[in-house]
């Protein structure tokens, strides 16, 4: 299973109307992952508000210490 | 509240612009704390730096405190601009320097200084 699989679950459960989705493993090592996520649910948000719900939807791989790095890219619905 | 969170509190609050990375403008520890103080130093912004990586203590409180979990944390005012990824989006947008020139006033470069803080 890629390792993406289960952070794409995590984002699909908490966006259910994402337009967008997106979970790439940056360097194949199953830790630096960078995400995409198109919501309508961004738009009025600031950034910092957008990426908090990002965190949120990630809390527990970020807990547990398997993403050792995120970077997020989040916009409105397309 | 800890001692050390009132410490990091009086950072946040008091410094026109917060910089939490790993390691220091001079020897950055990380990619994403290099991204950051790339977008604050191309904005011609002020940075005061603290290293977080000198007790983990730092990281635990200051996420608590700001409620983001990642480093590194950019704060304009004491308000949370955000971690790499945002404060580069606006950087590339522009919106950095608007909002620094906001907070800090149009003549906000001609200060530009970096320094670094410890808060233990």
């Amino acid at each position: 299973m890629p390792t993406t699989d289960p952070l794409e679950q995590l984002l699909r459960k908490a966006f259910p109307g994402a337009t967008e989705l997106a979970v790439i493993d940056r360097t194949g090592g199953g830790d630096h992952f960078q995400v995409v996520v198109a919501d309508a649910r961004f738009e009025g948000l600031s950034l910092v508000d957008q990426h908090r719900l990002v965190y949120e939807a990630l809390d527990g791989p970020l807990q547990d210490g398997t993403i050792h790095e995120l970077r997020i890219k989040t916009k409105g619905a397309a | 509240m800890s001692e050390l969170q009132d410490r990091i509190r009086t950072v946040v609050e008091n410094e026109p612009v917060a910089l939490f990375m790993k390691g220091t403008p001079q020897f950055i520890m990380c990619g994403n704390s290099d991204r950051a103080l790339r977008a604050l130093r191309e904005a011609g912004s002020p940075v005061t730096a603290v290293d977080i990586l000198v007790d983990p203590a730092i990281r635990q409180e200051l996420s608590q405190l700001s409620g983001w979990p990642t480093i590194p944390q950019v704060f304009i005012k004491g308000e949370l601009v955000g971690g790499a990824d945002i404060v580069e989006e606006l950087a590339e947008t522009g919106e950095l320097e608007e909002r620094l020139s906001s907070a800090l006033g149009p003549e906000y470069r001609e200060q530009a200084e970096e320094r670094v803080v410890s808060v233990v």
